[in-house]
């Protein structure tokens, strides 16, 4: 089958993924509404956003899971709908929840999906040495039987072994410790380097500035679509992180002011977003000080991917 | 959405289980099916100790014959005729004696008790009404609670008390015997393709029906729910490997397996029951294969339907204890009321097994069974298009 060839301008080849108002509905609930986005070959996507933003019904979409309800998806040039056996062949895809047969040892696994794919380990073993030598003391150990990280690396290894031109990670770093998370962003990155296109969802706002572009979704709606130092500088706000004794008073306080426009809990801090320029830290230290906070400590502090998110996801 | 028709034009519609072109990844995925089958620790096992359990134990166990039934008997008469007729039930071996109750009440507090499923009572002038050939009149009842076993425990003992009748008139009255011989027309019944009644005869064909719907519908319906509840299911569907493959890989090892199982059916059958089919193997191989093609069409019926091992295990519950039930493995179907029937009608393990019994017991070939045959070819191919019809609705 030769590729779609695009007569459209709209419509460009060296899209890796194209997304034309996407919306998919379950009975009455609206899961995706006109999602509206372009993957650029070899770069690395994420969809960040929270539980039940919509995130998975995307991906499922995208890997001819399920059928959108009206819009049209392309993956590699190919129609989700009418192309899915070609879009099939070219993409990887590895699902949040470890989805590989769990009484087939690791190595049975790879050869398993290889062979699926009308391939052998073999053939595309550069691609995934890197990650596979991780795993190879176990070869012969059974795939339920592996840690957490290992099982996530076994995964990976199957998503990859018939060398997809798009690579689909649904949160592949959810209930993964952090240093096999950053590991595995690091071989995210090598990916990368062979030419492989990475749409990667992920809850966590701190994997955002891994990415090379982002998109911030909230209840099956896209936010906005940047590179994330973009989100960040375009964070229009001051923004301080304020410290007192007591803090779950200390929130309620801040959200009182009428002078913060925003104020949110983050860990240890509070996070203070202030677009009045007249207001100064003194000012709001003395009003905490009139409400009896101790130990006030406010500084300035660069806005997150996640400030922006709460920021967008607020207005 | 301009762009969409275009699009359309370009592609070849292929039909949406792909199977076209593709018959790569069936090997592969037969040999995953097999390793794994073999590998589960409790599955092989399970697929054979089960069969070997159903014929083994089954038609010596579940069997209308009941023994030991208990009885209380309420003997007003005390007399040699009525001890003679205790002793009779006694040395049956169907009735075991509980109590001599003094009288109704006090046997009926042991029914009450469950110490005893029937009362016999014999009233006071037991002998003396015999011998003025008054005719005599015993009292039977019986406890119903468990119907079955009151029904037979009756009968037995009103087999018992005639047998005693005619034993002991002629002695009580020999001149009758010998001279007024009352004519009367003695009925000898006579029991074709089953002359004993053998109720092992009956089962053992139809549970090997039994066992085939279990190994060949459902077992397969299971392991791809299992598939479906693991996400391996979601592994497969975004690889170019046609789910109609998947399915076949699923089915071919469960099909295998039954084959295995019915041949190892019949060597059981012969062995232990001595058991040979009157009518040809061919023929019930024939049948077995257009009902395992059917039972595995249902069991994707039930896989399309069911999203978690928890729906697909009380489906197939279900199915298989109407199945059962309306099968006539333990009641004959003529004996249903007309609704009754026409749900039996409905199912396919009705008419296996009436294939079964009467290729076993009759001899029964291909050209006398030709209703059955058609009905489970209609099976067949009814379920096996709502399966594709129904997998497709859900893709």
């Amino acid at each position: 089958m030769s590729r779609y060839q695009m007569d459209n301008e709209n419509i460009k080849l060296d899209f890796a993924i194209k997304c034309e108002s996407v919306s998919k509905n379950y009975k009455k609930n609206e899961a995706l509404k006109d999602i509206k986005f372009d993957v650029n070959r070899g770069e690395i996507f994420g969809i960040i956003g929270p539980d039940g933003a919509g995130k998975t019904t995307l991906f499922r979409i995208l890997t001819t899971l399920i059928l959108a309800d009206s819009g049209i998806a392309l993956v590699d040039g190919f129609d989700v709908v009418n192309e899915y056996k070609e879009i099939r062949k070219r993409v990887g895809y590895m699902p949040g929840r470890f989805s590989l047969y769990q009484d087939l040892t690791v190595e049975e696994n790879l050869n398993f999906f290889a062979t699926v794919f009308n391939t052998t380990i073999e053939e595309n073993y550069e691609l995934i040495k890197d990650i596979y030598v991780q795993i190879e003391p176990f070869k012969n150990r059974r795939a339920g039987k592996l840690s957490g990280g290992m099982k996530q690396k076994l995964a990976l290894c199957c998503a990859l072994i018939h060398k997809p031109s798009v690579l689909f990670l649904d949160e592949p770093t959810t209930g993964v410790d952090p240093v096999s998370r950053k590991e595995f962003w690091g071989m995210l990155k090598k990916l990368k380097f062979s030419g492989i296109t990475i749409l990667v969802s992920t809850p966590y706002m701190d994997e955002a500035s891994l990415c090379d572009r982002i998109a911030l979704i909230q209840n099956g709606k896209f936010l906005k679509i940047d590179t994330p130092q973009n989100i960040v500088t375009q964070y229009e706000n001051k923004l301080w992180a304020v410290q007192s004794s007591n803090m779950p008073k200390l929130l309620k306080d801040l959200r009182a002011n009428y002078l913060t426009e925003k104020c949110f809990a983050f860990g240890d801090k509070h996070h203070v977003s202030i677009d009045n320029l007249q207001f100064t830290q003194e000012i709001l230290r003395d009003y905490l000080l009139e409400n009896g906070h101790t130990n006030i400590e406010i500084s300035e502090i660069k806005p997150s991917v996640e400030d922006c998110f709460m920021q967008l996801s607020q207005s | 959405m301009k762009n969409r028709e275009s699009i359309e034009i370009k592609t070849n519609s292929d039909s949406p289980l792909g199977a076209r072109g593709h018959s790569f990844g069936l090997k592969y995925l037969l040999r995953k099916e097999f390793k794994q089958i073999l590998r589960n620790k409790f599955l092989p096992k399970m697929i054979f100790v089960f069969p070997f359990m159903v014929l083994m134990v089954f038609p010596w166990a579940a069997s209308y014959e009941i023994k030991n039934l208990n009885i209380s008997v309420v003997d007003n008469d005390h007399s040699t005729f009525s001890q003679q007729l205790t002793q009779k039930i006694i040395s049956s071996n169907y009735f075991k004696l509980t109590d001599v109750s003094p009288n109704y009440n006090k046997a009926i507090k042991s029914i009450e008790s469950n110490q005893a499923d029937i009362i016999l009572e014999i009233p006071a002038n037991f002998e003396k009404d015999l011998v003025t050939q008054q005719g005599a009149k015993v009292m039977v009842a019986s406890n119903a609670v468990n119907g079955m076993k009151g029904g037979i425990g009756m009968t037995y003992l009103m087999g018992i008390i005639t047998d005693f009748n005619t034993g002991i008139l002629p002695k009580l009255i020999p001149s009758t015997a010998s001279n007024n011989v009352t004519p009367s027309i003695q009925i000898d019944s006579q029991y074709r393709f089953n002359p004993n009644l053998n109720y092992r005869v009956f089962m053992v064909p139809a549970l090997m029906v039994m066992i085939l719907t279990l190994l060949c519908g459902f077992l397969p319906a299971v392991s791809i729910v299992f598939e479906k509840e693991l996400g391996t299911m979601e592994q497969i569907n975004v690889s170019p490997v046609p789910k109609s493959i998947f399915i076949l890989a699923k089915l071919i090892p469960f099909w295998l397996i039954g084959f295995i199982v019915i041949s190892i059916g019949f060597l059981v059958a012969w062995a232990v029951y001595g058991l040979i089919p009157a009518g040809y193997f061919s023929t019930i191989y024939i049948f077995a294969a257009i009902y395992i093609f059917a039972v595995s069409g249902l069991g994707i019926i039930i896989s399309n339907y069911a999203a978690t091992l928890q729906q697909a295990m009380f489906i197939v519950f279900f199915f298989m204890l109407i199945f059962i039930m309306m099968s006539g493995l333990y009641t004959p179907i003529d004996g249903m009321p007309e609704w009754g029937k026409w749900i039996a009608a409905f199912n396919p393990l009705k008419h296996f097994m009436e294939v079964m019994r009467a290729v076993y017991l009759k001899g029964s070939n291909l050209f006398e069974l030709t209703k059955q045959l058609y009905a489970l070819i209609g099976f067949a191919v009814i379920f096996n298009i709502w399966a594709v019809l129904s997998y497709r609705k859900n893709s």
